[in-house]
């Protein structure tokens, strides 16, 4: 649906990576072009009219995520470079000052590197202890798998809401729910579950929520934090400089503004921060129930015109996202890639930053379809048919 | 070179690498290569004796160029003084990098002349002397 807004599609491509970044609406092209060409200023700083627009704009986009995932307030809305800032900022802001050595944190092998990585860092400088979470036959998480990890030393869940290469959906509710008795803090990576489905901050009570604004129909170089307003107040910058400080003096005290603009130092990326709340309105006007509906009914039909193929292998024909991951048997996954883009198809191939999903499904690297809901059932008759037909990839490939 | 001769002379060296399996074996020295623009990741073990390559084995995930091409320089590069390697290497490394070459000394990896047309596979031809490289550098260093 909305194939008409975008670009890029009205020249024959089937662009099946979305799960890397989605393609941009004209909607939201226009709202940047309009900041770049009408009313360029900073923010917060001046008083004339293009700044007045510009500062309302901004401004504003804090209330569009709010009502978008549903937060307390704006106050806990925190533009970010994207998710791995945002992630950045939790573990090394407010986790480096608050667990102690010994603490655990669960975590589970399919998540992404930055979702991974940092807290490895912390493990290294102060002595946290990561502990990955099983999953079960599927690669996927489950609550019992969940509950069955959690110790007295547990003071973390950090995980994906929804995988990036198995693409299964965690139950968020039901695990925010036990973190919630347990009094254990709940960080969500939702760089692969916002542009997609409804997500609740408040009913998942999540305590820090990540997402990135160009999976999601946005610019890229802008994403969220979502944090509750305390644990925000507790957590320090990980910058400083101008417009997040009240006062600095020679005597080396200083005071910080409140949150959130504590956490934005520097001139932040006003264009597109305008962009992502072009995005998000766009997103809402469609309906998150319904692109989640969408995806989840074409993934299906992707599943059953592939699954009669023994040419194929499958990795997670039964997540209920538009994700799927397969490798065609006997070939790297990067010659079908190459593949495929003979065909315009747009894929990805790799590992996909999830190094260590290896473990589990003992293979390194997959292809990957995600998709979203500008693709169609013809997008996806077209790559049956294209993987079908593939006994001359390495005619075409080399 | 043909382009069919070339294809099959490719993929015979994908579907059946050269030295392809790694051992224990501290007279072998190790290095790595991956290249950052694909998924292309490959570990060698080399081993030198009387300023010769004696043995190259790797291992690893790649794509049929970089395994291919990995195992067409094993064969080229065994049984070679240092000093013929890096010749190689450097003529190797112009050819893919559309410089003038000596084609001669390149022998069966002249298969990789036209790479250039496919500008996202020079880094997957080129892993193979990434990896001979940092061979080189560490034994210089020894």
């Amino acid at each position: 649906m909305n194939k008409e807004d975008f670009f890029m599609l009205k020249d024959n491509i089937i662009y099946f990576d979305n799960g890397a970044t989605t393609l941009k609406p004209k909607c939201v092209i226009d709202a940047m072009e309009k900041y770049y060409t009408v009313h360029t200023s900073n923010i917060h700083r001046g008083d004339y009219k293009a700044s007045m627009i510009t500062n309302k704009l901004y401004d504003n986009t804090r209330n569009i995520v709010k009502e978008f995932i549903n937060c307390n307030s704006d106050k806990e809305v925190v533009f970010t470079s994207g998710t791995t800032m945002s992630i950045n900022m939790i573990v090394f802001g407010y986790m480096r000052k608050f667990l102690k050595k010994g603490d655990e944190v669960l975590l589970t092998k399919s998540e992404h590197a930055s979702n991974v990585l940092p807290w490895i860092k912390l493990a290294e400088e102060i002595g946290i202890v990561i502990k990955y979470m099983d999953l079960d036959s599927e690669y996927a998480l489950t609550v019992d798998n969940v509950l069955k990890s959690i110790s007295d030393k547990t003071k973390v869940i950090s995980i994906a809401h929804v995988t990036n290469v198995i693409g299964d959906v965690r139950d968020i509710n039901a695990i925010g729910q036990i973190c919630r008795e347990k009094n254990i803090l709940f960080c969500v990576d939702g760089a692969q579950s916002v542009p997609h489905m409804k997500v609740d901050f408040k009913m998942a009570n999540i305590d820090f929520l990540s997402f990135s604004g160009h999976k999601m129909l946005g610019p890229t170089g802008v994403g969220v934090l979502v944090g509750k307003e305390k644990l925000l107040n507790d957590m320090d910058p990980l910058f400083y400089g101008g417009g997040m400080n009240s006062f600095f003096e020679a005597d080396n005290t200083y005071e910080l503004k409140k949150v959130p603009t504590k956490f934005e130092a520097g001139t932040p990326p006003i264009a597109e921060v305008i962009g992502l709340g072009e995005a998000i309105k766009y997103l809402m006007n469609i309906g998150m129930d319904k692109i989640h509906k969408y995806e989840i009914e074409l993934k299906k039909y992707l599943v059953s015109k592939l699954e009669g193929n023994k040419n194929i292998t499958l990795y997670n024909k039964n997540s209920n996202s538009g994700i799927l991951s397969f490798n065609v048997n006997g070939v790297f996954a990067q010659e079908t890639s190459i593949y495929l883009n003979h065909y315009n198809i747009y894929v990805r191939a790799g590992n996909h930053c999830t190094k260590m999903l290896k473990d589990n499904i003992g293979i390194k690297n997959t292809v990957r379809i995600s998709m979203y809901f500008y693709n169609t059932r013809e997008d996806v008759d077209k790559l049956v048919n294209v993987l079908n037909n593939c006994n001359d990839i390495f005619k075409i490939v080399l | 070179m043909d382009s069919n001769l070339k294809r099959e002379i490719i993929l015979d060296n994908y579907q059946e690498p050269m030295n392809r399996g790694l051992f224990d074996d501290d007279s072998y020295i190790r290095v790595k290569a991956n290249s950052e623009n694909c998924i292309d990741n490959l570990e060698f073990m080399i081993k030198v004796d009387n300023d010769k390559i004696v043995d190259i084995r790797f291992d690893g995930e790649a794509c049929a160029i970089s395994t291919s091409a990995t195992s067409i320089m094993i064969k080229s590069l065994i049984g070679k003084s240092i000093k013929d390697v890096k010749n190689i290497l450097t003529n190797y490394k112009k050819m893919i990098n559309e410089e003038e070459f000596d084609s001669e000394i390149l022998g069966q990896l002249n298969v990789y002349d036209e790479i250039c047309m496919q500008p996202n596979r020079k880094n997957c031809a080129l892993i193979p002397s990434q990896a001979i490289d940092e061979f080189l550098a560490k034994i210089e260093k020894m």
